[in-house]
């Protein structure tokens, strides 16, 4: 479907009656070269990736619910490149250079907004630590400005700097950081493989992997036996389910974080801001509603909702860091579930057996890393070798010593 | 959630800090030919139930007590909580 200025005009006149659904709803065929289990954000970039850059076309994209209900549809939105790991911020920064490009890409509006993400500090140990990750994101070709007190209080004056136990001294900043439109990243990846010759499949669960002799052939699902050259497990949040399917334990476990928005209100907030005394970010959306998260509950679930202790640690952190948002209503709240990994880093692997293929473990980053998860895990899918800078995201990186600990507090998933 | 702790009654979970699957109390072998690999799995790798999961509570804000809460990870309900230190005496082998 085309979009453009006067479709709209005519369809505002005409009562909205001409739009039509931008995805097929096949049935499922018997057999594909690659079927992606997980129609979320990552599945979906996959698929579109695959299609687009890799020529491969002959796809299905299974999806137990509908497309986007997962984590996609259930993050804070925002986007950033600021890691300090050489196996990390290379990936992290090929996708944002992704994101900037999106909506040209897949000819749709993802609302793209570059308003920067800052990284508050609070005392001289914390400025050492982000003038060292500034460069180190630097170091890989992404923007980093360390901002003094002065320079966070030009940008955000409604912050409490002179908080007794947590002066604000100063931020790193990111200006190509921001938000996307989340929901608008799952449609546009849908529509783009969609229209390549992708097929979208909902509804359709995976209860079972066709393995013999140590190469995956295929699927059992809702809608029967489905055959693949490649099996392609993207669905974050249920990964140690699926995967047990095909016998294998993960480094995983699931976790749920939550998420919060308040009722509408003027603008306050340009950008995303960080707090560095504790866990709690924020940024406002178009609407208005501020958009807040902080620490995960840490503790196994897969129950898409949390605990109210949680609650009252994110609030305190909200409070501590911008005393005026204890004035604002709590107008939603809601979960998703984690895979939370050992090492707080993702994998895009193959797995031992043939065939199979596992992307995962993206804690609660996965939303930043859409394009350029999609990308790599369609260049592993195609090429049988990863992507150069997704080298690092192997399953076996912990029998080698070889973690990806961002935070350095070891095998502890709720730590992350 | 409310953890309801052998000795003290129910208590908030806040007052406990989650240690991890309680399969994490049986440390391998050290002197085992495979003892890497052994130590691979127990400190990496996780069954990560949805249902029934049997965990680690620590009561660091209570008396510090190591607690085996079996909970179910799809509803948060609890259906069974003992003392760390009984279970892993119950399955220490008998000399």
């Amino acid at each position: 479907m085309k979009y453009s200025g006067f479709k709209v005009i005519k369809e505002a006149l005409t009562g909205h009656k001409g739009w039509k659904p931008v995805w097929r709803t096949p049935k499922p065929k018997n057999e594909y070269d690659v079927i992606i289990v997980g129609g979320g954000g990552h599945g979906l970039a996959t698929a579109y990736y695959l299609a687009k850059e890799f020529g491969i076309t002959n796809i299905a994209v299974l999806e137990k619910g509908w497309i986007g209900s997962g984590n996609v549809g259930r993050n804070t939105t925002i986007v950033r490149s600021n890691y300090l790991l050489p196996g990390n911020e290379p990936f992290y920064e090929f996708s944002m250079k992704l994101w900037e490009n999106l909506e040209q890409d897949f000819n749709y509006n993802a609302m793209v907004s570059q308003r920067g993400i800052l990284n508050l500090f609070h005392n001289d140990a914390g400025r050492d630590a982000y003038a060292r990750r500034g460069n180190s994101m630097m170091l890989a070709g992404a923007d980093a400005v360390l901002l003094d007190q002065e320079g966070v209080r030009k940008m955000y004056p409604c912050l409490d700097f002179e908080n007794a136990r947590f002066p604000i001294k100063g931020g790193l900043l990111q200006p190509r950081g921001g938000t996307v439109r989340h929901d608008a990243v799952a449609w546009g990846y849908a529509r783009g493989a969609d229209s390549r010759g992708v097929d979208i499949i909902q509804n359709c669960e995976v209860t079972g992997m066709n393995i013999e002799n140590g190469i995956c052939t295929g699927v059992e699902t809702s809608q029967g036996t489905i055959k693949a050259k490649k099996v392609a497990v993207c669905v974050a949040g249920s990964s140690s389910r699926v995967m047990s399917m095909a016998g294998m334990r993960l480094p995983i476990e699931s976790h749920v974080l939550q998420a919060f928005v308040s009722e509408g209100l003027k603008p306050i907030l340009p950008g995303v801001v960080t707090f560095g005394a504790g866990h709690f970010y924020v940024s406002q959306s178009d609407k208005g509603g501020l958009v807040f998260g902080g620490d995960i509950d840490g503790y196994n679930t897969y129950a898409q909702r949390g605990n109210l202790p949680v609650v009252e640690d994110v609030c305190e952190g909200g409070m501590a860091l911008m005393p005026m948002i204890g004035r604002a209503r709590l107008l939603r709240m809601w979960g998703g579930v984690m895979d939370m990994s050992m090492d707080g880093s993702p994998f895009i692997d193959k797995t031992h057996i043939n065939g199979l293929y596992f992307n995962g473990g993206w804690c609660y980053g996965g939303f930043k890393a859409t394009p350029a998860s999609g990308w790599c895990y369609a260049h592993l899918l195609a090429k049988d070798e990863p992507h150069p800078v997704a080298t690092e995201y192997r399953l076996d990186r912990f029998r080698r010593g070889a973690m990806l600990d961002e935070k350095g507090v070891g095998a502890q998933p709720n730590l992350h | 959630m409310i953890i309801n702790h052998p000795l003290l009654g129910p208590r908030d979970a806040a007052e406990f800090v989650y240690k991890g699957d309680a399969s994490l109390i049986n440390r391998p072998n050290w002197q085992a030919d495979d003892a890497a690999e052994l130590f691979h799995e127990y400190l990496y790798l996780r069954d990560n139930p949805a249902g029934q999961h049997r965990e680690l509570w620590y009561h660091e804000q209570g008396d510090r007590s190591w607690l085996i809460v079996t909970r179910n990870t799809l509803t948060h309900e609890i259906s069974n909580v003992e003392f760390a230190r009984d279970v892993a005496l119950a399955e220490r082998p008998k000399k």
